[in-house]
């Protein structure tokens, strides 16, 4: 009898340990708790930075089943925001993103592999520029935990280098600019 | 001799007539090729610099020219019938239209993100401190489409004043070249 409630009570905690972690998240876009960054060396000499300032995703993470972690961004690429308007229409032209041909940048993970507590590495099929690569590379978990306002959040963030010319990008910047880098920090809330 | 007369254009019309249509051609060709520049061409960046303070110039001339136009006496009307009269009137008028739409759309591009236009580093236009989205891109097309249409009318401007000439001749070539009595 004893027993019987025990694992009574453990297997209902199991349950709620479990529908409590197997969670689908939202990016949180609305509050803006989600960058995706770029920088690139102008000429060698410097970093510009800028940012996508359009995008939405979702993702599932449960910490104790992480290698089951999934994740979906779709970048608005004419959101693109280098801090100067001349600038950015270029780069929203067909020497760049070509965003009038393909307005939308997309990253669809296919395996969540954890190194560690903290670190893992993603990999996913990105497609950008209406070219799809499959890329990998290693993201951190920032945090997770109770939000003040009842919620329930998890970060992470994520870089890696691309090369333009992967993308279809082959205008000349010079040889010191010939890959960019992109730094995701994304914040998602529970469902 | 500098005043227009009932008869034809003085020397201020003429002479900033021609400034205007040299520095159309000018600015079309220098549009046109400048964006087709890339990055390590070393007149990427003042060729952009030198098209934006021309035509913010280009913008007072049009304002003296326009204000020069208004307080003068306009010149007769070439004979013809009323139709070409009302056609000739209505495609001069549409001249400047097209001329200061294109100005502005040039302002616009150029400001979208609130940074002034510099001047051959002399001065600087300020933005107006409005702007909407995408303003650089929408108004990029515009200004594109302006300036072809500014190029088609030029042509059809020119065509016209060839065909006064030559074929009616009225003198409708002549008396933008020569200043009236």
């Amino acid at each position: 009898m004893k027993k019987g409630i025990v694992s009574a009570v453990l297997a209902t905690g199991l349950l709620m340990a479990g529908t409590a972690d197997a969670a689908e998240y939202k990016v949180d876009k609305a509050g803006a708790h989600a960058f995706i960054n770029f920088k690139i060396k102008h000429l060698g000499y410097s970093w510009l930075t800028g940012r996508f300032n359009d995008f939405d995703g979702k993702f599932s993470y449960d910490k104790n089943k992480p290698n089951e972690s999934k994740i979906d961004i779709v970048i608005n690429t004419a959101s693109i925001d280098s801090n100067h308007a001349e600038r950015d229409k270029h780069l929203r032209g067909k020497d760049f993103l070509n965003v009038k041909k393909f307005p939308q940048a997309t990253f669809e993970s296919t395996k969540y592999e954890q190194v560690n507590d903290k670190e893992a590495k993603l990999t996913g099929l990105l497609e950008l520029n209406g070219v799809k690569r499959t890329i990998t590379f290693p993201v951190e978990k920032i945090g997770e935990g109770q939000d003040p306002w009842g919620g329930y959040r998890v970060g992470f963030s994520g870089e890696t280098s691309l090369k333009l010319k992967d993308f279809g990008i082959d205008y000349n910047l010079g040889p010191a600019s010939t890959h960019v880098t992109l730094e995701l920090h994304i914040e998602g809330i529970r469902l | 001799m500098l005043k227009n007369s009932d008869q034809g254009y003085g020397w201020v019309s003429i002479a900033v007539h021609w400034l205007m249509a040299v520095a159309i051609f000018f600015m079309f060709g220098l549009g046109l090729y400048m964006v087709e520049l890339t990055y390590y061409d070393a007149w990427y960046k003042g060729s952009l610099d030198l098209h934006k303070s021309l035509g913010i110039i280009l913008m007072g001339v049009w304002l003296l020219r326009v204000a020069w136009r208004q307080l003068n006496t306009k010149p007769k009307a070439l004979p013809g019938p009323k139709l070409e009269q009302i056609a000739a009137r209505v495609g001069h008028q549409l001249l400047y239209v097209l001329m200061l739409l294109l100005l502005l759309s040039g302002y616009f591009i150029s400001t979208a993100d609130g940074r002034p236009i510099s001047v051959f580093e002399l001065f600087e236009i300020p933005a107006v401190p409005w702007s909407f989205d995408n303003q650089e891109d929408i108004v990029g097309d515009i200004h594109f489409w302006l300036a072809w249409s500014l190029i088609g009318f030029v042509a059809v401007h020119m065509l016209a004043a060839l065909k006064h000439q030559f074929i009616n001749k009225d003198g409708g070539l002549s008396r933008i070249l020569k200043a009236s009595k």
